[in-house]
């Protein structure tokens, strides 16, 4: 299972729990984290995270592990970096409360579909409708973007292949051209696409200033 | 071999005393991209329930298709789905005609398997609970029940062009354009979106290079240069097709 596809169907309380409590309650940890800068505070923070993983999202340590290697290297870095220009305590802090949110948004993510998501940021962007804002289009343009991220490495990892079987040894940022290519064209057709499914079926809002 | 050429099929819109149930009508239709024109005076109805277009590329015949629910407008000519502009009517008109790409992974949007099929529901505004029953439906019909919740980008290419058929027709439309759907397919999953096509109600349209999909349609038109140079019968328009490009 990639990083960017996480859901898991098993059901759980926190699937039931609504996508926009979950959201608030992330908003919610961020901020404590940050206005309370205390290794205790953060330490019981993770191991809160932890459990509400495994026994209220019902995913598996390995899932968890999962959403951490990515950035391990960069937690890794981050230790070091403060050991030698801080203290340590000061660098296990930052890990342990990036840690604490990197697990925790895994877990509304795990527990919320999409859609869900996209229909609280959607209400949250409501407000834009005055300025002739489409807040339906923020939230498409985030379910895209998810659903196109892992496209778009599948494409770069074909074009790799390509030229790799071609005896290409160029560095990697020389497959840019042909992928960005691809991107362009992909793009063309997702646009017409999204007008054949009736994207375009919502009239935009007037802005308030443009109301007669 | 004679060229096989229906004579009702150029009849203008206007000469047309009673129109078919969900007709499409191109009336001295021509397209040009920037300079190059791509399709040239092309005048026929469209009324039977399955019609194959076929053609080398570049003939055209992908254009023709995006004509038919107006991701295309001709540059001079009308397009008329059951007597609407797709000029003028632009929205009824795509939620009259489905629209499959060749390319699934270009049809999909959204990161899951329901939520996609979702997508044009929502656009529609059809209410939820309706919107879960008729997602729930559709799936299930080609064999997708299974993976609602999964990453489309993990399914296969064969389980891919059916999410994107899916997707399509559960908006319901009542005629559905088909451009290369079984290009990117290997056999097996050629034959289940054949049987897809074959299975259907709505009227369809399929644009293809694959001859054998066109097995038991009601007409073909073959696309040349922009123009349609034959249209008949599958079996006389198919075989003039293929001693041509042999």
């Amino acid at each position: 299972m990639s990083t960017l596809a996480l859901y898991s169907p098993v059901p759980s309380v926190l699937h039931r729990t609504p996508a926009g409590l979950k959201l608030a309650a992330l908003a919610a940890l961020s901020v404590l984290l940050f206005a309370v800068p205390q290794l205790p505070v953060a330490s019981i923070a993770l191991a809160a995270v932890v459990v509400l993983a495994l026994a209220g999202a019902r995913l598996t340590p390995r899932q968890l592990l999962a959403q951490l290697r990515p950035v391990w290297l960069w937690l890794a870095g981050l230790l070091v970096f403060h050991a030698i220009v801080t203290d340590l305590a000061t660098g296990a802090l930052a890990v342990i409360r990036l840690a604490t949110l990197v697990l925790a948004a895994a877990v509304v993510t795990a527990t919320s579909r999409v859609a869900e998501l996209v229909a609280v940021i959607e209400w949250v962007c409501a407000p834009l409708r005055l300025l002739g804002v489409r807040p339906a289009r923020i939230g498409l343009a985030i379910a895209m973007t998810l659903r196109f991220i892992p496209l778009i490495a599948e494409r770069a990892e074909r074009i790799r292949e390509a030229q790799a079987a071609r005896g290409a040894t160029r560095p990697l940022f020389l497959s840019l051209v042909p992928l960005l290519v691809q991107v362009l064209q992909l793009a063309h057709t997702t646009a017409e696409a999204l007008d054949a499914r009736g994207a375009d079926d919502e009239a935009p809002p007037r802005a308030l200033w443009r109301r007669g | 071999m004679a060229r096989p050429w229906r004579r009702a099929a150029a009849r203008p819109a206007e000469e047309t005393a009673v129109r078919p149930r969900t007709a499409v009508e191109l009336v001295d239709v021509s397209h040009t991209y920037g300079e190059r024109t791509v399709l040239r005076d092309v005048s026929l109805v469209l009324a039977e329930h399955r019609v194959g277009v076929i053609g080398s590329n570049g003939s055209g015949k992908s254009t023709f298709a995006r004509l038919l629910n107006g991701l295309v407008v001709p540059t001079s000519g009308r397009v008329l789905v059951d007597g609407l502009d797709t000029a003028a009517d632009l929205r009824a008109v795509r939620r009259r005609v489905g629209f499959v790409f060749q390319d699934p992974d270009a049809q999909i949007v959204h990161p899951t398997v329901a939520e996609d099929v979702a997508f044009g529901l929502h656009n529609q505004r059809v209410p939820a609970a309706e919107r879960a029953e008729r997602v729930a439906e559709v799936l299930a019909r080609y064999g997708l029940a299974g993976h609602a919740d999964h990453p489309a980008h993990l399914l296969s290419g064969g389980q891919k062009q059916l999410l994107a058929i899916a997707g399509v027709l559960v908006m319901r439309p009542a005629r559905v354009v088909f451009d290369e759907p079984t290009t990117l397919l290997d056999l097996a999953n050629r034959r289940r979106v054949a049987r897809v096509i074959e299975e259907l109600e709505q009227d369809v349209v399929v644009v293809t290079h694959d001859l054998d999909l066109l097995t038991g349609f009601d007409r073909v038109l073959v696309v040349e240069d922009g123009r349609v140079v034959a249209d008949g019968a599958p079996g006389e328009t198919v075989d003039w097709y293929v001693a041509r490009m042999t």
